[in-house]
């Protein structure tokens, strides 16, 4: 794990660089005046945190800092690194195996964020933890999709279970959980389509494949994969995938660039879902279990 | 040359804008060079297949395929060649190289940089890195039928100094749009976008039929046929909520109104009770008694109920119709009501 953790710094500490690099410049002189709390503010507004989030911050280590009467510029960066680390520590826990022993990993989120690399990362993971792993083609209408998460499976030595191109997503699973009970798989990764938020028939495609799973008696995970370089739209898109499936954890991709990926602190704040893995580059080993003490303090160092 | 970051949909844009390009009587030739993203080049070819424009993706590395396909293109007559990268950071310098080589290779026309509406305050540094780097002559912002505003669309244009060329409003492969700034600003601003509304409307309603069915109204001839006819065109226009969400004031609503209220299951009943219909019965809906009313609810899979219910409202219609065509203020009131 710390073998993991040492490659997502890197890619964490470009972001820093981008973001809090700036913040913590701002932490450097004595007494924090009316203007670094200006430019405090611009900085994460700037990192995608959102309006009202970034209120919530800075009022709350305002306030601390006048009850405690901290005015040195360490506690108060002290400060705010316990108020982040706090808003992104939420509870939550990753698929846990049910009496029927199969757990479903149902994968989620708008087009082009990145879920099916990031089904890969996840399977290649699951397989190092010696867990039995197999992957659905639940993607059958964007041309190649299923081809590709089959080169995946190749690569990674991973069942994948797929049918023609326009099948029923439905139909795929179901063969899906018939497959991975028969080999007494212990994790089924279900890719899905990408799909807008805002596309009523396509969210209702979704409750049926989560159907499919609970019929099945097995237990389902949604696990949303965000875009660390989504705006404000991040919080809405989580939403909406809540209020049809359910998340249970959000996989942060593309934290490899410069983008702050500042939205997940706006998201766990607001709706109070638990980030469970950043993804950081297009190899299988870039992910990483998020860990909220060490990302706010690899963005401070 | 279409080139972007990871996901923000350059494949797709480039089957749309093949189309686009395609159905102006041009002679489109689409190439694959990314070769490093599993089935890249199948998604290309798949989606070429699908519109009948040929995909060249012979090589194993972008530039091999180019200049293959820029030899091949020629061969086959074609007017433009649209050449699809595989997605990249704007910091990963090894990529941004490989694509400033393959604009050499190419040397094209336009590099058009393809960008997410849904993109964050980031996206301003990763144009102003494609623009150093590759150098650009234009914008396409894809994913512009979700919610988000497009607001980075703004930041974007400024940085680069470059043209909003097209905007992605779908998945489908006809779904592209020449840009329009002054609607843009108006949905960023929240204002709707009635003028779009207004095209589509145009495109999809027959001016001939239209007029007819105002004849009819005016008349007051307007039977159940005309009707169905009216609904169908409707529908062509895309769902209510779509339609709403381009008019103004109602994008913030249309989130708060539960989905169902939109369903076009609606819309459907009422044609199938319709359709169960004889000629005669669409004619003159008087006629249908109790008899016929279970006949047509078996027909139609609906219930009795369902029928008496569109009768009521086509025989309201045909009354409001009327006092229209008298030029009853009060008609057009209870319309309203």
């Amino acid at each position: 794990m710390i073998d993991l953790w040492k490659k997502t710094e890197q890619g964490i500490r470009r972001t820093k660089d981008a973001w809090l690099g700036r913040m913590s410049r701002l932490f450097e002189g004595e007494a924090l005046e009316q203007e670094a709390w200006e430019e405090l503010e611009e900085a994460l507004i700037a990192a995608d945190v959102g309006l009202d989030t970034t209120q919530k911050l800075l009022t709350q280590v305002k306030e601390k800092a006048r009850r405690q009467a901290l005015t040195n510029t360490s506690q108060l960066r002290q400060t705010l690194m316990t108020e982040m680390i706090s808003i992104l520590q939420v509870d939550g826990q990753r698929a846990a195996s049910t009496p029927s022993g199969l757990a479903v990993i149902l994968v989620v989120g708008v087009n082009g964020v990145g879920k099916t690399t990031s089904i890969a990362k996840l399977a290649y993971a699951l397989r190092q933890e010696g867990k039995g792993v197999i992957i659905a083609a639940g993607d059958t209408f964007r041309a190649a999709a299923i081809d590709q998460l089959k080169v995946w499976g190749q690569r990674l030595g991973v069942t994948v279970i797929a049918n023609r191109p326009g099948a029923d997503p439905g139909a795929v699973v179901f063969d899906a959980i018939t497959a991975a009970k028969a080999r007494g798989a212990d994790v089924l990764i279900v890719d899905t389509a990408g799909r807008l938020h805002t596309k009523y028939h396509l969210m209702e495609e979704l409750k049926k494949i989560q159907r499919v799973v609970t019929r099945a008696e097995a237990s389902c995970q949604g696990l949303l994969v965000l875009d660390a370089t989504t705006g404000q739209n991040g919080l809405i898109q989580a939403r909406h995938f809540a209020e049809t499936v359910g998340i249970d954890g959000i996989f942060l991709a593309k934290l490899d660039g410069t983008a702050k990926g500042g939205i997940v602190l706006a998201i766990c704040d607001q709706l109070n879902i638990p980030i469970l893995y950043i993804g950081t580059g297009e190899g299988v080993e870039d992910m990483a279990p998020f860990d909220a003490q060490r990302f706010v303090e690899v963005l401070f160092s | 040359m279409l080139v972007g970051l990871q996901g923000s949909g350059k494949t797709t844009t480039a089957a749309k804008l093949a189309l686009h390009l395609k159905q102006k009587g041009q002679r489109p030739f689409m190439v694959a060079t990314d070769v490093r993203r599993p089935a890249a080049i199948a998604q290309l070819t798949t989606l070429g297949q699908q519109i009948d424009i040929p995909v060249y993706g012979e090589g194993n590395s972008p530039q091999v395929i180019a200049k293959g396909a820029l030899k091949r293109a020629k061969e086959w007559g074609a007017h433009w060649v649209i050449v699809d990268t595989g997605g990249r950071l704007h910091i990963d310098e090894p990529l941004m190289s490989e694509l400033s080589e393959l604009k050499k290779e190419l040397r094209p026309n336009d590099v058009l940089l393809v960008a997410d509406a849904m993109t964050g305050q980031d996206a301003v540094r990763a144009a102003e890195e494609f623009q150093a780097k590759v150098g650009l002559t234009g914008l396409i912002l894809t994913k512009l039928d979700g919610d988000a505003r497009g607001g980075a669309a703004l930041s974007i244009r400024s940085v680069t100094g470059v043209p909003i060329k097209f905007i992605g409003t779908g998945e489908k492969t006809d779904s592209l749009e020449p840009f329009y700034p002054d609607r843009l600003a108006s949905r960023i601003l929240g204002m709707g976008d009635v003028l779009t509304l207004i095209e589509k409307a145009e495109a999809t309603m027959d001016a001939k039929r239209a007029q007819e069915l105002e004849e009819k109204m005016r008349r007051a001839t307007f039977d159940l046929e005309d009707f169905l006819e009216q609904l169908r065109q409707v529908k062509k226009m895309g769902s209510l909520t779509q339609w709403l969400d381009m008019l103004p004031g109602f994008s913030s609503l249309t989130r708060r109104i539960p989905q169902e209220a939109f369903d076009d299951k609606a819309m459907k009943k009422v044609e199938a009770i319709i359709l169960s219909m004889t000629p005669r019965e669409r004619h003159m809906p008087q006629i249908i008694d109790g008899s016929r009313r279970r006949r047509i609810a078996r027909g139609s899979g609906t219930t009795p109920q369902d029928i008496n219910q569109l009768l009521n409202q086509f025989r309201q219609a045909q009354k409001l119709m009327k006092d229209l065509s008298r030029g009853r203020q009060r008609g057009l009131l209870s319309l309203f009501r």
